[in-house]
């Protein structure tokens, strides 16, 4: 059930590991249709840190293959969100969660499920561009090589798609030795998303991932995300604007800790259905 | 009101401020500046001055210093200078220093022909060679006659030490280890026997008489060689007459350096001197330390902190990485932080009272009586030894290290170990691929300053191992090569023992000063060593930039 609605896969020996047979499967060419269950489904989801209520009742569905924008002025609770998407949050101390997640079917926060594998089903691409002090091989074969993947081949392939999959193999083809840290931010952040596609995630979570950037890197930042689509749920939080309405397919508008509005992009920065939905996206206030 | 706003914009600080930095690095120029002229300068030959008193008697020897002494009665008290002289002869004069007034010399001159003799006793000889003698027969006679040999005389005794030394030490050294072993392997059936008296251990005992025939056997033959190398090698003898007039027959084996002292000029003297600082470094104590050279302090000094280092990294890290990544930060975690930083303060020599009882008595002890009780009540383990010496010592800086590490693994971002969790990598994927990485230059910037401290801690190593003079390095040629249980020197005991343990203080004091030197260049080395691999690192594994 978990795995049927993709194009088939193969189990990587001992790992567990799912690596796709298809190797070139960047661009529009394989995407197979679009529907059925979404990928995410949260059930009044809460979220506190000690006496501190942070998340209220949010109830919200992540469609397959789309590309979903959370807004809302600072510390209204989207990344906090987003994070409980793949557990980062269990790395607070004192936080609690109810209400249901469920990834693909999966309950993430049921006791049996294994938090391990709820990450590696989720990627996640963070604010700063955070590549490890290594070479940009091996920050991009790094959910391999914890996985206890060694072999050499399967390793270069990965590397290769991956980075082909970031729009960034031709720029660093030649230097794949050199430390990622050598590299621009843009390229930096390309790097964390090719790391993050490299361990097939079925949803990638995008916390602010243009905020350190220029705009040339953002442009080419949201043409990946376009391109990531096709085979990727997406889950993006933003504080540009212009960005949500360009790359999303459905926007999120949170307001101390409640979801406010939810829908299709183009509707709600059209017609906002909220009068405090209207008073952010016109910008007055936050 | 103008001093008050003088005082306000602190213009005064800054000079305060630079006068206190410019005080602390003077103190420590300073310091390097007595130890390195007062350390290096001893090597260098110096002129003889030869004294021809106004009693007729003569003197001969190195000047030392120069003293203004009380005369009392007259109008400037002081106007009275005695000069102190190193005049070698121990042997001769059963002194090696003399002062004498300078009211009372007749005559001062630097005669020619005058030698300076360094040899295997009694301290420096100073004289002219008056004759060579080999087996019976005289082969030189007369200065001019026997002063063309002296170079290649003592090179030639320089050859035969070492070729004697080879045999005393490998050759016979081997056998004699052998015929150790044998008769610890002896005791060990003895004590078996005692166990299990039904056994019969006959086939075992004629192995072992056996083998023990073939090692005497072996053992006389190279006595024998040994004896005739001597001979040869003893045979031929030079003859020097002091400038009193008496006479001293020395075997050229005897010798180690002998140079005319004022007819050398810059390069001979540069010569000498580089060839006395080659012997120093690199030759064993002689004469209860005053002279000859201190390899084997320098070798255990290394040792002993290399030992210490194996220990201590892994004992901080460990430690640091539990109380910074798993224990839960809280009032008892902030107490074993504060206590572990106040056991850096502990002194020096409780750690080793504490590596006496424990390591040496308790641990050594019980090894001997589980592994080595054949050899009792003679201890294997059970005494003093580089081995306890080095982990007495590493209790000793492991604060150092654990919190070094605790700040370098603080310093990991958070960004960096997120990126890794939601990879899916486990927390202890995480800290071994992303963190320890991360971290090693702080942590190796720990033992650098570890490696400081334990360097020049002499007291806990005088009670857990250290001794005056070691015969055999902790490490040779017999299996299994490493000797942890044995006794080593040590530099920083070295300069101790040299100044103030010594037979002859006043000949050996030159010596404290230059070992001194050589304990802080061989500490400068291994923090240099040690910098280079963390600036390797930290080039590896540099942060991001922003």
């Amino acid at each position: 059930m978990l795995m049927a609605d993709h194009e088939m896969k193969t189990t990587a020996p001992d790992t567990g590991l799912r690596i796709r047979t298809e190797v070139k499967a960047q661009g529009v060419t394989a995407a197979p249709p679009r529907g059925g269950e979404p990928d995410i489904v949260c059930r009044n989801v809460n979220l506190s840190y000690g006496d501190n209520h942070v998340l209220h009742d949010i109830t919200m569905d992540v469609d397959d293959r789309r590309v979903t924008a959370l807004i809302g002025p600072s510390g209204c609770g989207k990344s906090t969100l987003l994070r409980c998407f793949n557990r980062m949050n269990d790395l607070i101390d004192d936080v609690r969660v109810w209400g249901e997640i469920k990834v693909k079917g999966l309950d993430i926060n049921a006791p049996i499920t294994d938090v391990i594998e709820v990450r590696r089903r989720v990627g996640m691409v963070f604010q700063k561009s955070n590549p490890f002090p290594k070479s940009i091989y091996e920050n991009v074969v790094y959910g391999l090589r914890i996985a206890g993947i060694n072999d050499k081949a399967i390793l270069d392939e990965a590397c290769e798609r991956s980075l082909g999959g970031a729009a960034l193999w031709d720029e660093v083809k030649d230097r794949l030795d050199e430390s990622a840290l050598a590299l621009s931010g843009g390229q930096m952040q390309r790097v964390c998303i090719a790391r993050a596609i490299a361990v097939e995630p079925e949803i990638i979570l995008m916390d602010e991932p243009c905020s350190a950037l220029d705009p040339i890197a953002t442009l080419k930042i949201e043409e990946l995300i376009f391109q990531l689509k096709e085979k990727y749920t997406i889950v993006i939080v933003t504080h540009n604007l212009q960005q949500a309405a360009r790359v999303s397919d459905k926007t999120a508008f949170f307001w101390l800790g409640r979801l406010v509005e939810f829908g299709p992009t183009a509707e709600m920065f059209t017609a906002p259905k909220d009068k405090l939905t209207e008073d952010y996206i016109t910008g007055r206030f936050g | 009101m103008s001093l008050r706003r003088n005082l306000a914009r602190g213009e005064h600080l800054i000079w305060l401020t630079g006068s206190a930095l410019g005080i602390c690095l003077l103190m420590i120029l300073g310091l390097l500046l007595v130890i390195l002229t007062k350390g290096l300068g001893i090597f260098w030959p110096s002129r003889i001055e030869q004294l021809t008193l106004k009693d007729a008697s003569v003197l001969a020897g190195e000047p030392v210093q120069r003293q203004a002494i009380p005369n009392p009665g007259q109008p400037d008290n002081l106007e009275k200078h005695r000069v102190q002289l190193k005049v070698g002869n121990r042997d001769l004069y059963g002194f090696d220093f003399k002062w004498v007034d300078e009211s009372e010399i007749a005559k001062r001159e630097e005669p020619a022909g005058l030698y300076l003799v360094e040899r295997s006793e009694y301290g420096p000889l100073i004289g002219t060679p008056v004759r060579v003698v080999e087996g019976e027969k005289e082969v030189a006679a007369g200065p001019e006659a026997v002063r063309p040999r002296l170079p290649e005389l003592v090179a030639k005794a320089a050859r035969d030490r070492e070729a004697v030394k080879a045999m005393e030490k490998d050759e016979i050294g081997g056998v004699n280890y052998i015929l150790e072993r044998i008769r610890l392997d002896r005791r060990k059936l003895d004590y078996r026997l005692k166990q299990d008296p039904s056994r019969d251990q006959s086939p075992e005992r004629q192995a072992l008489d056996k083998r023990e025939q073939e090692q005497k056997a072996r053992y006389a033959e190279l006595e024998e060689k040994l004896g005739k190398q001597m001979e040869g090698a003893a045979s031929t003898r030079v003859t020097f007459r002091t400038v009193d007039g008496q006479e001293k027959e020395l075997r050229a084996l005897d010798i180690y350096r002998a140079y005319p002292a004022n007819e050398l000029a810059w390069p001979g003297r540069a010569r000498v001197y580089a060839s006395r600082l080659w012997s120093f470094l690199a030759d064993e104590p002689r004469e209860a330390n005053t002279e000859g050279g201190i390899f084997p302090a320098i070798f255990g000094t290394v040792m002993m902190v290399f030992l210490m280092s194996l220990a201590v990294v892994p004992l901080g890290v460990l430690a640091a990485l539990y109380l910074r990544e798993y224990a839960k930060q809280g009032p008892l975690v902030r107490t074993v932080r504060i206590a572990v930083n106040n056991l850096a303060g502990v002194p020096s020599i409780v750690f080793g009272v504490f590596g006496l009882g424990f390591f040496v008595y308790f641990v050594g002890g019980g090894i001997d009586r589980i592994f080595f009780p054949e050899a009792l009540p003679t201890p294997t383990y059970g005494t003093g030894g580089i081995l306890w010496a080095s982990m007495t010592l590493a209790l000793l800086t492991v604060p150092v290290v654990i919190v070094a590490a605790e700040e370098a693994l603080a310093a990991v971002p958070r960004s960096m170990r997120e990126a890794s969790l939601a990879m899916g990598a486990t927390k202890f994927q995480t800290i071994l691929r992303v963190v320890l990485p991360a971290a090693a230059p702080g942590i190796l910037t720990g033992l650098i300053l570890a490696m400081a401290r334990a360097a020049g801690e002499v007291a806990p190593l005088m009670l857990t191992g250290v001794v005056k003079l070691a015969p055999e390095l902790p490490l040779d040629g017999f299996f299994p090569f490493f000797h942890l249980d044995r006794k080593f020197m040590h530099l920083g005991f070295h300069i101790y023992d040299v100044g103030f343990q010594s037979p002859n203080v006043e000949a050996a004091k030159p010596m404290v000063y230059t070992t001194t030197v050589f304990l802080l260049i061989i500490v400068v080395l291994m923090n240099i060593t040690a910098i280079t691999v963390r600036n390797y690192l930290r080039e590896k594994y540099k942060t991001s930039a922003f």
